[in-house]
């Protein structure tokens, strides 16, 4: 404590001086065990239990025998650790009138998802930056007509849409899922997409005119560039919102192309024999995989793009 | 002689709001014409009229003899200088500058050519390889300006060029600009909020407010011959000191302030002379023009005042005091010793002012 106080005596005399020299700066640092963060992390951590224990008591059942499941000791990590329900539940298990296990499933979802949203994201972003940088008459009634979209509930709008699909001769085909998902990811996507290109500067627009692009140029070398950090998250909306999707899938799709959802669900409701616990809890995590990945790996993108995105607008 | 930039009649409305009304101006092949006024006056919607940016409600816009109202931007011969530069973020400088030439599809031994030109005018050579965040303030400015030069444009647009700069670029950059207009010849139109930057640069300077040109003129007849108030008020700093009163025609006019005391300005030029009987009037007296001491006894006019306040500015000093009961500041050289306080004498020649006629506002 002596020598601090020398130090900061000797800076107001020879302020010059004092640069050169380490002196501790910034305010006090604070001890790490306040009762303030000792309550905050103890809620964490009991939050954080609470939430993984499910998964938790999912994993070790999967990798149990039925037999040893049948003792009832859920908590307890598998005697015998096997990875058979695994196999089953992806090659072998019955999905309603097959017995091919969850990988056609799997198939058909990514068949689904993956054109669904490239074209979704797409059309949503070519949406949002016509209506931001060539506003036209009537564009924010137009927009207005969009978000409403959003708030009507999907059970309204399904027999019509069937009845739409049926007309085009697509209902019952990976055409009729593609569209639906298209339709009903386009409110929120505009919204995200029209948000960001607010975000950027107009001058930007106004100079690549003057410049002498057009309506497509300036979309695609100008604007996209710069739209990084929302498409990231535009795609983990679309991957994670049409992976999971049951209800389009199972509707508009057609029993062949069934999506890997509904197929879990044929597998854990099938009434025939025994429930085989440990290749439901297996199948289940099969299908959460994918979004579980993808949250995983672009988590910190996506909250940078929200943050880009969201503030504005 | 044909008009480089002709507006005739232009409006615009947005909505129920008249952002500009029966615009008209006529810009000279190669003069340098700025757009000044305060933020909301049209000065910038004015420019992207001209840039075809915007859309006009009513009017035509002419470049060098062609109607261009309904023209794409990048048909109408015109570069655009903005105040955030706006360069594209992901592109090197290089490709910031060669964008619009390859949109135009230009031979690439072309596009070389004319960026090099630019590159070695601007003195940006060294940046060329460069992203436009790895450069400073007034370098992105050059480079901004850089690709309205590429294009080979008959008429350079600038938006507040300078504003985001800091004061000691902003003069500099001032300066290039000047020079470069001097070399290249081109016809410049130069909005701004700044008057130093409107005197400094502008061969002719518009002054704008609620979307109507209040006056056009060089920047010696702006500054000495303001039109009305309004211009009076907003050219110079400090601003022009107003006196109120009335004017007295006749063989020997003079400006009776409130109270009571009388002013001769037979020296004033009157543009429409007042009759016998008295009008409500303003004169206008800029502090510049303010003699103090000696000097002060030459003038026709002089009075004794109390200083109130003084403000060393370094180069001169600023005083505030009252001259007929109204608040006047003057400007002294900064070796003239004054302290608050003091009675100085203070005179001027109303021939150097300006008288308004109070109820239109005009200079009489």
């Amino acid at each position: 404590m002596t020598t601090t106080a020398t130090v900061s005596s000797s800076a107001q005399t020879e302020a010059t001086d004092v640069k050169s020299r380490v002196d501790p700066r910034g305010p006090r640092p604070k001890p790490f065990f306040t009762p303030r963060k000792i309550i905050i992390y103890s809620i964490l951590f009991f939050a954080c239990l609470y939430f993984l224990f499910p998964l938790y008591v999912m994993i070790v059942t999967s990798f149990k025998t039925m037999p040893e499941i049948r003792w009832g000791n859920i908590f307890a990590p598998p005697i015998e650790w096997t990875g058979e329900a695994w196999t089953k539940a992806w090659t072998s298990a019955c999905t309603g009138l097959t017995c091919q296990g969850l990988s056609p499933g799997f198939w058909n979802s990514v068949k689904i998802t993956v054109p669904s949203t490239i074209v979704s994201i797409f059309i949503a972003a070519i949406n949002g930056y016509a209506l931001i940088n060539w506003r036209f008459k009537g564009s924010e009634i137009f927009f207005s007509i969009l978000i409403f979209g959003s708030f009507i509930p999907y059970q309204v709008m399904l027999y019509p849409l069937v009845m739409l699909t049926r007309e085009m001769g697509i209902f019952g085909s990976l055409w009729a899922v593609i569209l639906i998902h298209t339709i009903f990811g386009m409110p929120i996507l505009t919204l995200l997409f029209r948000n960001y290109f607010a975000a950027l500067p107009v001058e930007l627009f106004k100079a690549a005119r003057v410049d002498g692009a057009g309506f497509w140029r300036i979309f695609f070398e100008i604007m996209l560039p710069m739209s990084l950090p929302i498409f990231v998250v535009a795609l983990i909306l679309q991957i994670t919102g049409i992976w999971n999707d049951f209800l389009f899938g199972v509707v508009f799709a057609g029993t062949q192309n069934y999506p890997m959802t509904v197929q879990l669900n044929n597998i854990v409701n099938s009434a025939q024999g025994s429930p085989e616990y440990n290749v439901n809890m297996a199948a289940t995590i099969l299908t959460g995989l994918v979004p579980l990945i993808v949250y995983f790996v672009s988590g910190r993108l996506f909250v940078r793009g929200i943050a880009a995105g969201a503030v504005k607008g | 002689m044909q008009h480089s930039v002709s507006i005739r009649d232009l409006s615009l409305n947005f909505g129920h709001v008249k952002v500009l009304e029966h615009l008209n101006l006529d810009i000279a092949e190669g003069e340098f014409i700025v757009l000044l006024g305060p933020s909301g006056c049209g000065k910038s919607t004015l420019l992207n009229c001209i840039a075809g940016l915007l859309d006009v409600s009513d009017g035509q816009i002419f470049i060098n003899g062609k109607n261009v109202t309904w023209e794409e931007p990048k048909d109408r011969g015109i570069g655009m200088v903005f105040q955030s530069y706006a360069l594209y973020p992901q592109m090197t400088v290089e490709r910031n500058l060669s964008f619009g030439l390859r949109v135009a599809r230009l031979p690439k031994d072309e596009v070389e050519r004319r960026v090099k030109r630019a590159a070695e005018i601007l003195q940006i050579e060294p940046l060329l390889k460069r992203k436009p965040v790895e450069l400073s303030g007034g370098q992105r400015q050059r480079v901004a300006i850089g690709r309205a030069l590429v294009r080979d444009v008959d008429v350079f647009l600038f938006d507040e060029p300078l504003s985001n700069l800091d004061a000691k670029l902003r003069s500099d950059l001032r300066v290039e600009i000047k020079r470069l207009h001097q070399r290249l010849k081109n016809t410049m139109i130069y909005v701004t909020h700044d008057q130093i930057e409107a005197l400094t640069l502008a061969d002719r300077i518009a002054i704008m407010k609620n979307g109507v040109i209040q006056q056009l003129a060089d920047p010696h007849t702006i500054y000495n011959k303001p039109v009305n108030l309004y211009v009076a008020g907003f050219i110079g700093s400090p601003t022009m000191n107003f006196l109120e009163g009335e004017v007295v025609g006749g063989a020997e006019p003079v400006f009776k302030a409130n109270d009571g005391t009388v002013i001769p300005v037979k020296t004033y030029e009157f543009s429409q002379a007042p009759n016998g009987s008295a009008v409500k009037g303003v004169l206008g007296v800029r502090p510049e023009h303010i003699a103090i001491g000696e000097a002060a006894k030459t003038m026709p006019f002089a009075t004794e005042v109390e200083i109130e306040i003084v403000e060393p500015m370094g180069s001169d000093t600023l005083a505030y005091t009252k001259v007929a009961g109204q608040a006047i500041a003057f400007r002294a050289d900064s070796d003239v010793h004054l302290a608050s306080g003091q009675t100085v004498l203070i005179g001027f020649d109303p021939a150097r002012g300006s008288i308004f006629d109070a109820a239109s506002s005009n200079r009489i």
